[in-house]
Parts: C-alpha cells; sequence; structure tokens
C-alpha cells in the first residue's frame, strides 16, 4: 500500500477494463514521472470529454452539440438510414467512404441473456425518425454475428409494414483472400447472396437464330 | 521424445457441445460457453474470433453445435480447433420468436447443468433436441421452449406432475396447481395460494411434460398463454435467480 493520494490513483487505474493491479501501478509512477504539463492535458482531456461529449439527438452518435457533425452535414443525403450497433461502426463506415447518408446507433444488438431486448435500443426512435417522407431507404448494417442478425431480422420485422426499402449489408468474402480457405458459414452466405454481375444482358442462346420477323406474342 | 509437445497433447482433449453464450475478451478475442455432453460446462477461450479473417468466428456463435479441440490451461481453456457439426443458430436468427425462446434455453440449459453435474448427458440430449426442433419450425417456438423448460426440470430432478395430486397421488385430472408443491393438487388437499387454471390448460401442460405435439398444437392461444405463465412461475420458484432472457420471449 501506498500513500493516500498514490493509492488512490492506482485504484482508480485499475478499475479502466484491462488493466489489472500491476498495469495500474505501473502507469501511476509513469505519470508520477511523467512531465507536469503532459499530465495536466491528460486530465484535462478526461474531464472535457465528460463534460462536453453527448449523444446527438437525432442518431444518438457521440457528440459535442445537441447534434453531431453528421446529422448536420447537409451535403449528406437524407433518403438513406444506416442503421449500426455502436459509433465506433460509424466511423468504420466512414472509413470505407463508400456512403453518404444518415446514420441511426442503437446503442447495442438484442441479447436476451444479457437482459437486452428492443426496449432498451434506440428502437423507437428510429422508428419515429422514418416519418420523414425523404427516406427512401434503411440499410441494417449490424455485426455479422448471432446478436446483430437477430436485431437485424427484429428491425426487418418492425419496420416493413412502413413500406421503405430496407436492405442489410453483404456478407461474404474477404478481398485479397483465397477461397479454399473460407469457412462453411461465410462461404454458404457468400453463394446465397451472390448477385447477378450481367443484369441487363439477355441470356445468350447457344445456337444463334435469325430474330423472327414479327414481334413473338408472350405465349402465357 | 518432445516433453513439452507431449505435455501439450496430454493436455488437449476433443469433445462436441453446444455454445451457450460468449463473452467479449480483450481486443479480438471472446470467451466461449460450451456445454459438453462429456465434460460439462466448459468456458474456453478462443483467440481473435471477432475478427474478419477469422474462420472459427461462425462456428463459436450460441446455438451451433460444434466438434471442439480444447486445451486445458490453468485458469481458462483455449479452443484451438473447431468443426460446424449443426448450424442451429444459422436457421434461429432468421426467426425471431425462436431467437428469443432458444435464448431462455441457452440460459436455463446453462443454469441447470452449472450445479449438477449427474444429469448433464441427459440435458445435452433435451436441448439438442428441443434447438433441432426450434431450427426446424413447424411448433410455435413458445410451446417448444415450455416443453423443454418442464422437461429440463424433470431431468434436473423437480419433475412436476399434471396428472396426479401432488400430495395424495390420486388419479386427476385436478382443477387446481401449486408451485411449490410441484404440480396439480386435488380439491381436499388444495392449499391456499393456489391457482385454478382452466381444464384445457392443464391438458395441455400434461402434453407438454410429455411432448405429446398433437395436443399442444391443437391447443388454444389462451390454454397456451396460462401453461407459459405457469411453466415460467415453476421454473423460477426451483431456480431462484430471475432468468433474464425469458421476459425477452415473444409468444404468439
Amino acid at each position: 500500500m501506498y500513500e493516500g493520494a498514490v493509492q488512490e490513483l492506482i485504484d482508480e487505474l485499475g478499475r479502466l477494463p484491462g488493466i489489472g493491479p500491476k498495469s495500474a501501478q505501473r502507469i501511476a509512477f509513469h505519470i508520477l514521472e511523467a512531465d507536469p504539463q503532459d499530465m495536466v492535458r491528460l486530465a484535462q482531456a478526461i474531464s472535457v470529454v465528460k463534460e462536453r461529449v453527448k449523444y446527438c439527438t437525432i442518431c444518438f452518435n457521440v457528440s459535442e452539440s445537441e447534434t453531431c457533425t453528421l446529422c448536420r452535414d447537409e451535403r449528406r443525403s437524407d433518403e438513406i438510414i444506416c442503421v449500426v450497433e455502436e459509433s465506433k461502426d460509424v466511423v468504420a463506415i466512414e472509413r470505407s467512404r463508400a456512403f453518404s447518408g444518415r446514420y441511426h446507433v442503437l446503442g447495442g444488438a438484442i441479447n436476451p441473456i444479457n437482459g437486452i431486448g428492443p426496449e432498451q435500443l434506440h428502437v423507437r426512435e428510429l422508428i419515429a425518425r422514418l416519418g420523414d417522407e425523404r427516406i427512401t431507404e434503411i440499410i441494417l448494417a449490424t455485426d455479422p454475428n448471432l446478436e446483430g442478425e437477430a436485431t437485424a431480422t427484429y428491425l426487418v420485422r418492425t419496420l416493413r409494414p412502413l413500406g421503405i426499402k430496407i436492405s442489410r449489408l453483404a456478407s461474404g468474402l474477404p478481398v485479397g483472400g483465397d477461397l479454399e480457405y473460407a469457412d462453411e458459414v461465410t462461404l454458404a452466405r457468400a453463394i446465397e447472396g451472390r448477385r447477378n454481375t450481367a443484369p441487363s444482358a439477355p441470356a445468350a442462346p447457344l445456337v444463334r437464330t435469325p430474330l423472327p420477323a414479327t414481334e413473338p406474342t408472350s405465349s402465357s | 521424445m518432445d516433453v513439452s509437445r507431449s505435455s501439450f497433447a496430454a493436455k488437449s482433449y476433443r469433445t462436441r457441445g453446444i455454445v451457450l453464450r460468449t463473452h467479449k475478451l480483450g481486443e479480438a478475442d471472446r470467451i466461449i460457453t460450451l456445454l459438453s455432453p462429456e465434460f460439462g460446462v466448459v468456458r474456453a477461450v478462443a483467440k481473435g474470433v471477432r475478427r474478419t479473417s477469422s474462420k472459427l468466428g461462425a462456428t463459436l456463435e450460441p446455438f451451433m453445435e460444434v466438434d471442439a479441440q480444447i486445451v486445458a490451461g490453468r485458469s481458462l481453456h483455449t479452443i484451438i480447433q473447431a468443426q460446424l457439426r449443426h448450424p442451429y443458430g444459422q436457421a434461429l436468427v432468421a426467426d425471431y420468436p425462436a431467437y428469443t425462446a432458444g435464448a431462455a434455453m441457452l440460459e436455463t440449459a446453462e443454469r441447470l447443468t452449472d450445479a449438477d453435474a449427474d444429469s448433464i448427458a441427459p440435458q445435452y440430449r433435451l436441448l439438442h433436441g428441443a434447438l433441432a426442433t426450434l431450427a426446424r419450425g413447424g411448433h410455435e417456438p413458445g410451446t417448444v421452449l415450455d416443453s423443454y423448460l418442464l422437461r429440463a426440470l424433470a431431468s434436473a430432478g423437480w419433475a412436476p406432475s399434471f396428472t396426479h395430486c401432488v400430495r395424495c397421488g390420486e388419479v386427476g385430472p385436478h382443477g387446481a396447481v401449486n408451485i411449490p408443491l410441484g404440480g396439480a393438487v386435488c380439491h381436499d388437499c388444495r392449499p391456499s395460494g393456489s391457482s385454478s387454471p382452466a381444464p384445457e390448460t392443464m391438458a395441455l401442460l400434461a402434453a407438454l411434460l410429455t411432448g405429446d405435439w398433437a395436443i399442444i398444437d391443437a391447443a388454444e392461444p389462451a390454454a397456451r398463454a396460462q401453461a407459459a405463465t405457469i411453466t415460467t412461475n415453476y421454473l423460477q420458484w426451483h431456480l431462484e435467480r430471475a432468468v433474464k432472457s425469458l421476459k425477452l420471449v415473444e409468444r404468439q
């Protein structure tokens, strides 16, 4: 046991995720020996985060003001909403630069064993947002694991009566890998979710026959 | 002979099992709780399964029956290989009521097998059968769950009776149920605090306990709802702690 302040710091650090008693002690002594200005900056960063950062009232992403920058950005499309589990998923999709619509953060996934049902997520707020007539599509971007899939199933069932197009992120083979190393579940999903690579091209006949002179009438 | 390798091989074992639940661990690992018919509840680390490049990730999800190669460690074991035997999870996530019913089964199975080592093999068979029935579809998920709960409790040594009076043994049908006594009570034995369900509910409860699907599938929604309440109360009475996922089960 150390005296007062040092022990208190060790105890507080030890409560952080992934930090055990020995790590807490090492970090505490690093703080003691480090440049005072650096440590004041760290302390300020922590208190500022707790003071200023809250959740966006529209999409529940982390934000420093009432609404987040993504909800305020007028260049983004209002037509598509991408539903994700957590704020870090917003960042992951933003990094891909493939999406320019709005987001909705659920705050987790349905997990009955841990007592998390639809009521604990921001589902009701999502339905309220869909009253906006500009919205034409919802992309369900929950995690491709069991809880994420169950959440997507629940959302599809709840949102289908609204008559808005609902799509789910594709799942399949990672880019840059070998087919033979894919696991069975992923490979099965990739086959299930295959897409038509030439949607507009007509089926090519094996033997070319001369086109009939008149418009063929449908036989059915 | 290489000493370290032989001891590694001695510490590793192979078992089949149903994944009951998963916890996140560190950056990309998960702790997998597996119910094995030979070893009971096994908690093992699966390394790197949360990465998108992981081949084990899809296999080690709740509801899946797997063949796993596990290495025993000092505190936690480690799963080094796993192969899918039955992908029940795939079918269950596509049907939300079945998913919630399945989650309640997994939570109950973990509770019932954690304490009692003798009944693990029958409990495993019951859970496996119930999950297969849920995944196949055809029956209302709520009734599959109730039937599983009653039979799992019976396997664990808390068999209820809905045909005979639990106090004097008189053959029914009886009109009252007392949860603490363990089932139906006749008119003379009926203690205060017993409930009086409809005769159809008593017949349904007996069918749920024996797995008579012709009667169960023909039951009216009102009888199903009453039977579900009695089953849930009976389970909670014996498990003492609340089963969280039961509240989230969607019944039709």
